[in-house]
């Protein structure tokens, strides 16, 4: 467990330097979706979720539900850096046969909870969770990443009663509010706001931080649950494609990747921060 | 001509002894299947401590309503959020739990579909989703509630294990079986009461047939509530001189398809009947076996292309072609395509 934001910022460091090299390799991949979320992933699987890469199934483990799950690049490069899948296997990413296919599968890649890409399932599958939980008396939590965009599809507000319902406290959902989807921005799509008051109307208890600052995010997350009885959700402002200046806050890399000369231009903006030299 | 018992098999005496009474669907004991699963996973909770229910506010009517009084820390209701239910019920079975989500079929099956394929059939996770109301058993409900292609969405699921039980004592024993099977079941149950024709004994398998009538002239292969209408047809050509087989097809998927394959090699003439659209359903799946390995005359019945009128469920499915004249039909014209080679 790190406890130190400048440790994480390294972390998540390396996941980007990662995840865009294997974006480029698979010449497949959201870009943009998988920048954004990538400072919470780093902060959860390195400081906060109780997991074990050794028994990536362990009966008591936090379970983290990644709901966007075409940002499985995302995923495999913190799971491949937290030591669940081995480093070597990314370049496999989307190619015939791989395992590590463009939206994630539990039944193939250890670390991944649930079958997600069909949007709007995520949140719902954590309510089973997270009432299993309880049921059991148990002392693990539910995390749960959402888009933004996501948010518009009607299971998710389904699920947003049934969690304060049943006073889901150990739920955590986690919306990356990058305010882009896939053609253009959320609010001229299908307006989302006021967000945060929608899910406080919900029975929600609500925090609103800066999705890519490792203290804020490592404070908001140890303090869950915000407020007993109730679950607990962050919306964390983020933009798509952070850390590298063509790619972020730009609705046309939701679905485009790198090519080899903006990779390399992507890789020295972000530095070698020198987490690991192999790469 | 009086009815010849020997041919029967597993039906209770009773019902052998009444099948040629024009009132046998009055007279008969009748329950309706959604019952039996009711009374079935209360007995299993207490088995097993794994099995929990999801409810979507229609408790009462299926009357797991009496599970949440016995068990209320065992049973969720969702409220009226089918596709929050079934996405729950994944999440819950990734722990061990063993739901049972329970709603009506139109809802099961469609409104839930994306929730069904993708966070229950995809990852392979131990659902159950009974699902009432299925096929035109809700009559005076009228289209919306008529569930009359449940059976041929939910065969279309990779992976997936329908059953459509004829009975309430068979509804129990799938019930029992369910729970023991790995994996997703959609079981679907009749909304209106249906004759009770076997008892506990019944030899229930997932995945096997059961020879209900001996005969050689042709096979009658029924599922769910036509079952009971195959029945009555049989022994009423059996009056007319023809000796028909019966099987209750009861699990849909995976299909017992050495069973069909003996009918077509022994009887050579099929009828498959269905309270279930024409598309995609037990027809369908008996034809696609034929075709591949042993064709022969077939006639299918069951709902053709047109969505039902509504009224009392009898009269429902008599007007859409389901019961015991139009299989007698049915039967005399496969016969007839056998012997003529057509």
């Amino acid at each position: 467990m790190l406890n130190d934001p400048r440790e994480l910022c390294a972390r998540a460091n390396s996941i980007r330097r990662r995840n865009l090299i294997m974006l480029n390799h698979a010449g497949l991949g959201h870009t943009g979706g998988d920048l954004s979320a990538t400072d919470i992933l780093a902060t959860l699987y390195f400081s906060i979720l109780n997991i074990d890469p050794q028994v990536p199934d362990k009966a008591d483990r936090d379970r983290f539900i990644l709901s966007k799950g075409h940002c499985s690049g995302v995923l495999y490069t913190t799971l491949a850096e937290a030591g669940f899948i081995p480093l070597a296997e990314l370049d496999t990413f989307m190619q015939p046969l791989s395992r590590l296919n463009g939206h994630p599968n539990r039944n193939k890649v250890p670390g991944v909870e649930t079958n997600t890409g069909a949007l709007g399932h995520g949140l719902p599958v954590a309510i089973g969770t997270a009432l299993a939980a309880k049921f059991d008396d148990a002392t693990w939590r539910t995390f749960v990443l959402t888009g933004d965009g996501e948010l518009q599809e009607g299971s998710n507000w389904e699920a947003a009663m049934a969690a304060a319902h049943y006073k889901l406290d150990d739920l955590v959902l986690i919306i990356d509010r990058n305010r882009l989807q896939q053609g253009d921005a959320t609010e001229r799509t299908m307006h989302l706001e006021p967000l945060a008051d929608k899910w406080r109307a919900f029975g929600w208890s609500v925090r609103e931080v800066d999705g890519h600052d490792h203290a804020v995010l490592l404070g908001t997350f140890r303090s869950v649950p915000f407020e007993l009885g109730k679950p607990s959700c962050v919306i964390a402002h983020t933009y798509k494609g952070q850390g590298v200046s063509f790619i972020r806050d730009r609705a046309e890399w939701h679905h485009r990747v790198p090519s080899k000369d903006e990779l390399t231009i992507a890789l020295e903006e972000l530095g070698d921060n020198g987490h690991d030299p192999a790469l | 001509m009086t009815i010849n018992p020997s041919r029967y098999h597993q039906l209770l005496p009773e019902v052998v002894q009444m099948l040629d009474a024009p009132d046998f669907f009055t007279r008969t004991k009748s329950i309706a299947t959604r019952f039996s699963y009711a009374e079935a996973v209360l007995e299993l909770a207490e088995r097993n401590s794994r099995i929990v229910v999801l409810d979507a506010d229609v408790s009462k009517s299926i009357n797991t309503n009496k599970f949440a009084d016995k068990y209320p820390d065992r049973e969720f209701n969702f409220g009226i959020a089918e596709q929050n239910m079934m996405a729950a019920a994944a999440g819950m079975a990734t722990t061990g739990l063993i739901p049972f989500a329970s709603t009506y079929a139109v809802f099961a099956s469609l409104r839930a579909l994306d929730q069904v394929r993708n966070s229950i059939h995809y990852p392979h996770l131990n659902v159950k989703i009974a699902a009432s109301h299925s096929g035109i058993t809700p009559g005076p409900d009228g289209v919306t509630h008529q569930a009359q292609e449940d059976l041929s969405i939910m065969r279309s699921l990779a992976t997936s294990t329908v059953i459509a039980t004829a009975d309430a004592p068979s509804t129990k024993l799938a019930t029992y079986a369910a729970a023991d099977w790995d994996g997703p079941v959609y079981l679907s149950f009749t909304r209106d009461p249906v004759p009770v024709l076997f008892d506990i004994n019944y030899p229930f398998q997932i995945g096997k047939m059961v020879l209900l009538r001996d005969g050689n002239d042709a096979t009658i292969i029924a599922n769910r509530d036509i079952v009971a209408h195959a029945l009555v047809a049989a022994e009423k050509l059996a009056q007319e001189g023809f000796d028909i087989r019966v099987i209750d097809c009861h699990t849909l998927k995976p299909l017992d398809v050495e069973t069909i394959l003996q009918a077509a090699r022994e009887t050579g003439a099929i009828v498959t009947a269905e309270n279930n659209i024409i598309f995609g359903g037990l027809g369908s799946a008996v034809a696609e076996t034929l075709v591949e390995n042993y064709p022969i005359p077939m006639q299918r019945i069951g709902v053709q292309d047109t969505f039902a009128e509504s009224g009392p469920y009898l009269q429902v499915i008599d007007k859409y072609g389901l019961t015991s004249p139009h299989i007698v039909r049915a039967v005399k014209r496969v016969i007839e395509r056998k012997k003529s080679g057509r």
